[in-house]
This record gives C-alpha cells, structure tokens and sequence, in this order.
C-alpha cells in the first residue's frame, strides 16, 4: 500500500526517531562517560557532552586494567571472550553440520529416535544442567581454559534443527545427480551442500556468536583464574573494587570496547544474514 | 556402447511390489523409450537401471556386465533429470566439469571435453554463467551437456522435456533425438508424453501399474495394439472404444440398437462374448455413397487448422466418438454425417481382460 498523506509520513517518522534516540541514549551516556576522566565521573549531574580524555582511557583500559580486575586488561579479557564465542560459534555450526547430514541423508536404526533425542536437549539449556555440567566439566580437568569455556556449549539442537531444515529443501535429484558423478557422501557434503547452505551457516554464525559472547554465568562459575576472564563478566568484576569508588570512565570504556565485535560481526555478514534467514530458492 | 538386459526385473518397497518382472535386452545404440501414465512405475525401472534404486530380484547388466550392487557413478551412464538438478552454486562450466573431476580426469582434458560438448549443444557462451541466469532450454542443455562429457556408456533421460513450454519441447525433441543418432550411444527415455514415445524412440515398452503391456516399434504398437490399455494410450486424441458384444455370427457387432457393423475377419471362439471395439479417429471417413456407413451425429465441432476434431453420437447419444476429418471439415455443430471406417482399422478387445482378440 502506498500511501501519500504528509501527516501520517510525520507522525511515523517522528515515532521512528523517538525509537532510535531511546535505543540510542544509553550508548550515547556510556561514549559520553568513557570520554571524561576519573573526577569528572563523581560529580553530580553526570556529563551529557564528551569529554577531552578518550584515547588517554583507551590505552589505559586496554593496557592496565580496572578495579578489582586490575592484573588483567580489557585487551585480553576482549582476546578470551573472542576466542570463547569463536570456538563456539564455529563448534556448534561444525557439529550441527554432521549431525543433520547424518539424520538427513543417512539411514541408520533408530534415526528419528536420535532426532528426537537432540531435539529434546532444547529443554535442557546450560541454566538447568549447571551443576552436573560444571562436574563433568572439572572431573576432566577443564577448568580455567578455553575448552571449559566452550564445549559444554556447543551442543545445539537448534542449529541442528536449521540445518535439517535447510537439507530438507534441497532437492533430492541434486544428491542423485552427485551420486552419478562419481560424490562419495563427504564429498557431496563438501561440494553441495555446505557451499549451497553458505548464507545459513553465516546468519547462524552471526546469531551464535553473539550468543557467545553474551555468555556470563557459565565463565562467572568456571573461571577463578583471572587471565580467563572473559569481557562480560569482567566488566561486573570491575564494579566490586574495593575501598575505593568504581572508576567509571573506565568500565564505561571498556563496556565500548565489549559492544563492537558483535556490532562488528553483524554489520560485516549483514547482507548474507539476511539472506540466510529470509533466502528460499535452493 | 552397451546393450543393457533386464532379465526379470522384480522391485518392491515393503509390502507393495511397484515393478512386477521385466525382461528386456536393449541393443547397443538403440533408442528406448519407456512410457506409461503417472505412476506405472516407469522413473521406477529407470532409476533401478541408473542404481539409484536397488533391485529386488532379478539381474540388470549394462555391456555385459552385472550391475545389480554397483554405485551408479562405476556403472558408466549418465541421466538427465527432469529438474535438470544442475548444482546451483557452480558456474555451468564447473557442474559440466564435476564429474570429470572427480574421476580425476587431468584439467586439460577436462577443459577441452566440456567446451567440446558445449560447443556441441550451443552452450559456449554461457561457461561462465550460473544456472540461475539461464532460461529453461539452456538449462536442460547444460544438464545433457553434462551427460555428454563423461562419454557414457548409456544415457537415461527421466522426462527431461517435461519442465519446457510446448515450442521449446519439440524443438529439444529434436535435438535429443539427433545427438541420439550421432553419439550412437544406448539410450533409455522415460516419459508419459505419448508424442515424446513415438517420435524418439526405436523401440517401446508401454507400462502400466508395474506390468509391461507391450513391447515394440511405435509403428507395430499403434497398429496392433495388444491391449486395450495400450490401444487407448496411444495415439491423440485417443481411440474410441465401444461396448458391445459379438454377435452370434461371429462376425459383426453392433454400433447402436439400430447400427451394426461387420468386422474384417471371424471370431468364432469368441462370438457371444463382451467385446471392445476400439476405432482411431482418424480411421473415420467421409463416405456419403455407402449403404453402410453410420449415421454421426456432429455435437462439437473443433477446428485444429491441419485437422478437424468432431464429437458426437450415433443413434441419438449412444456410443460417443471422437472423428477426426482431414484438412478443414465443413461440417457442422447439429449436423449429422455419414461416416465409414475400414473394417481392417477396427481393433477388437476382451471386454473382460482387455486382451486383444485375434482372427483364428
């Protein structure tokens, strides 16, 4: 419907913009109060245009460290949640991958038992499971590394769940038609299907690593070494400082710094994560 | 170059037997086709031939050479699709080049088959292309060119016309048929487009519900049908048929209450027997001079331009026909035509099994 009434494209739009700015504004306060220093934070009422010492808090966040989390800077807390999210976007899509090829485009006993069996892990998110997980995970000795951090998460029957999804439209002749020339089944898998569910596998990737990322209570419970601290649950470490008032520009700072790898990620793939999501014709 | 022989070829899936033995030996470099109303089974026998089916029972050989538990890349075809199921993602070149590759064929001779076949099939100028950006025809010229380029020992085609406006479908008709002929290479062609069967192939198997019906030239299959079933398949628009019985002279039937008509030969054994008499409509002719020429009554008149199509009755609405009239009939809507047909062009049917009756 296309529709011509000046009032109405006003209305909407100023309804729009309100939107924006109310989304806007807390990222705003926390550009504005990561660009003052230490004594200007303190002081009623809190600023609302940018200061003069943003890079001197960059490099001081990104080097030295904040509050109670002062041996470790943001630098390598960003570096551990990076590789976190990395290992389980990747993880997770290179598992559920396998594990719909196989419930696809094998015929094996109990097949849709299995099916049905990872579907019903849905039920079972990390919050549930946490303290049989957090066992299993420090009988074999995982605690305080990257392996801790990210395969009791990689499990996922969502993502299998797409994956099947999308095998299912693929036509079946395309697996005939490779099967006369000569694709034995990885074969197939490496040169049909993966290449043909390209924009899925990158929307998944968008959605899984900021899942990742976002990921605070499970390395809050199995990190106690502070070099594996990871970005989120940094930033709340640094609150507790004791004795001294929490240096704010600086967590505001490093809250900057956490927000632009997923803002980054999602901005990069946003063409192919639309299209994976919205994309039909195989 | 192979002769592929089917020696009573049996599938089932569970329970339900789909394909109830087939037995048949393809010469090298024929043109098969198989064909028969949806569902008969037909894609059935041509996929257990490509081995994307397995075989119940029964053996299947191409060149000699068992083929019952091979993988269908080792048993040297190459099929073409309906869909074309070309890879979406590959270039036109690449889905040419795929199998060759895999075989492990050396690049350069990759390169010069695949420009060869598509220099062949006119495809040239769209190597580079994906097969999204290509019409429908260029499609299925890159799914044969990509049969062409592993210089298989059968073709199988699974109603490779069947996605194509009706123009376009003669035109590949054609075009499959030639390519036929020059490759020398045995082919199997499924379609259920009776015209398809006709034209292409050197040799027919009319299937039906799983059972072959009958083996044989298009020419031998549309004069001597051996069933009912293939007597109405064949040939559009398809025979008329009429329910009747044989009287007790053996020798004539009857059209109407008042219209009878005599048969070429005698069926003694059969006389008194509930028969089908099955008449082409193109055996209809005009013939006012004959004393025994049936009374048609024309109720729809359709003009084709090359041909005239009327539907109507004889004897006030019983026994319904389809006559067909040469060039453009005057004849018209309501009006009622003396029509003959050669006693020699009427078929006659077992109203029973549908079995052909044959003169003792």
């Amino acid at each position: 419907m296309i529709e011509n009434r000046p009032f109405v494209t006003f209305v909407s739009h100023v309804v729009l913009i309100l939107g924006i700015v109310i989304i806007a504004f807390p990222i705003w306060v926390t550009f504005v109060a990561a660009s003052h220093d230490a004594v200007r934070m303190t002081q009623v009422p809190l600023p609302l245009l940018p200061g003069g010492h943003f890079f001197e808090n960059l490099v001081s966040a990104l080097t030295k460290g904040v509050g109670n989390a002062r041996e470790q800077s943001v630098g390598l807390m960003l570096m551990n949640s990076l590789i976190m999210a990395l290992m389980i976007a990747v993880g997770k899509i290179a598992i559920s991958l396998l594990s719909a090829f196989a419930i696809v485009y094998f015929r094996f006993p109990f097949r849709m038992m299995f099916f049905w069996m990872i579907f019903i892990t849905l039920m079972l998110p990390v919050e549930v499971r946490i303290i049989p997980t957090f066992q299993v995970v420090a009988n074999l000795g995982m605690l305080n590394n990257y392996w801790g951090l990210s395969i009791p998460l990689i499990a996922s029957a969502t993502a299998t769940f797409m994956f099947r999804q999308v095998f299912l439209t693929i036509p079946d002749e395309l697996l005939e038609a490779a099967r006369i020339d000569g694709a034995g089944p990885m074969r197939f898998f490496k040169d049909i299907l993966l290449p043909m569910s390209r924009t899925n596998i990158a929307a998944l990737f968008v959605i899984l690593f900021i899942y990742g990322w976002n990921q605070y209570l499970w390395p809050l419970l199995i990190t106690t070494d502070k070099s594996m601290y990871t970005i989120v649950m940094g930033i709340k470490s640094m609150l507790e400082a004791a004795e001294e008032s929490p240096e704010w520009h600086l967590i505001m700072m490093s809250s900057l710094l956490a927000l632009l790898p997923p803002v980054m990620v999602v901005v990069f793939m946003q063409s192919l994560f639309v299209k994976g999501l919205t994309e039909t014709e195989k | 170059m192979a002769e592929i022989l089917l020696a009573d070829v049996y599938k089932s899936y569970g329970k339900t037997e789909v394909i109830h033995g087939v037995d048949w030996h393809i010469e090298d470099s024929e043109f098969v086709v198989i064909v028969g109303p949806s569902g008969c089974g037909k894609s059935t026998l041509l996929r257990m031939i490509a081995g994307l089916e397995t075989i119940t029972n029964g053996e299947i050989s191409i060149g000699g050479r068992v083929v019952n538990d091979l993988e269908p890349a080792q048993r040297d075809i190459a099929m073409v699709f309906q869909n074309y199921a070309l890879y979406p993602h590959m270039s036109v070149y690449n889905n040419m080049a795929y199998g060759l590759k895999i075989k492990g064929v050396p690049k350069a001779e990759i390169d010069q088959r695949v420009r060869e076949a598509a220099d062949r099939l006119e495809i040239g100028e769209y190597l580079g292309r994906s097969p999204r950006q290509l019409s429908g025809g260029q499609r299925q010229r890159v799914a044969m060119g990509r049969a062409i380029v592993r210089k298989p020992s059968v073709f199988l085609f699974d109603e490779p016309l069947s996605n194509l406006d009706a123009k376009l479908r003669v035109q590949m008709r054609l075009e499959i048929k030639k390519l036929q002929e020059r490759l020398g290479i045995t082919s199997v062609y499924v379609t259920h487009d009776q015209v398809e069967a006709m034209t292409l192939g050197h040799r027919l198997m009319i299937l039906n519900d799983g059972y072959v019906e009958q083996l044989g030239t298009p020419i031998e299959i549309y004069e001597n049908p051996l069933t009912k079933f293939v007597a109405g398949f064949i040939g559009s628009p398809s025979m008329n048929f009429i329910e009747t019985r044989l009287e007790e002279d053996a020798t004539t039937v009857k059209f109407s209450h008042k219209t009878s008509f005599r048969l070429a030969g005698s069926y003694p054994q059969f006389k008194g027997r509930n028969v089908s008499i099955g008449i082409r409509p193109e055996h209809f002719f005009f013939a006012p001079d004959n004393p025994e020429a049936i009374p048609f009554r024309a109720e729809v008149v359709e003009h084709l331009g090359a041909d005239t199509l009327l539907h109507g009755t004889v004897d006030e609405g019983e026994s319904e026909l389809i006559v067909r009239f040469n060039g453009i009939s005057t004849v018209t809507q309501g009006e009622t035509v003396p029509v003959y047909i050669d006693p020699a062009n009427i078929h006659i049917f077992d109203a029973q099994n549908g079995k052909r009756l044959e003169v003792e």
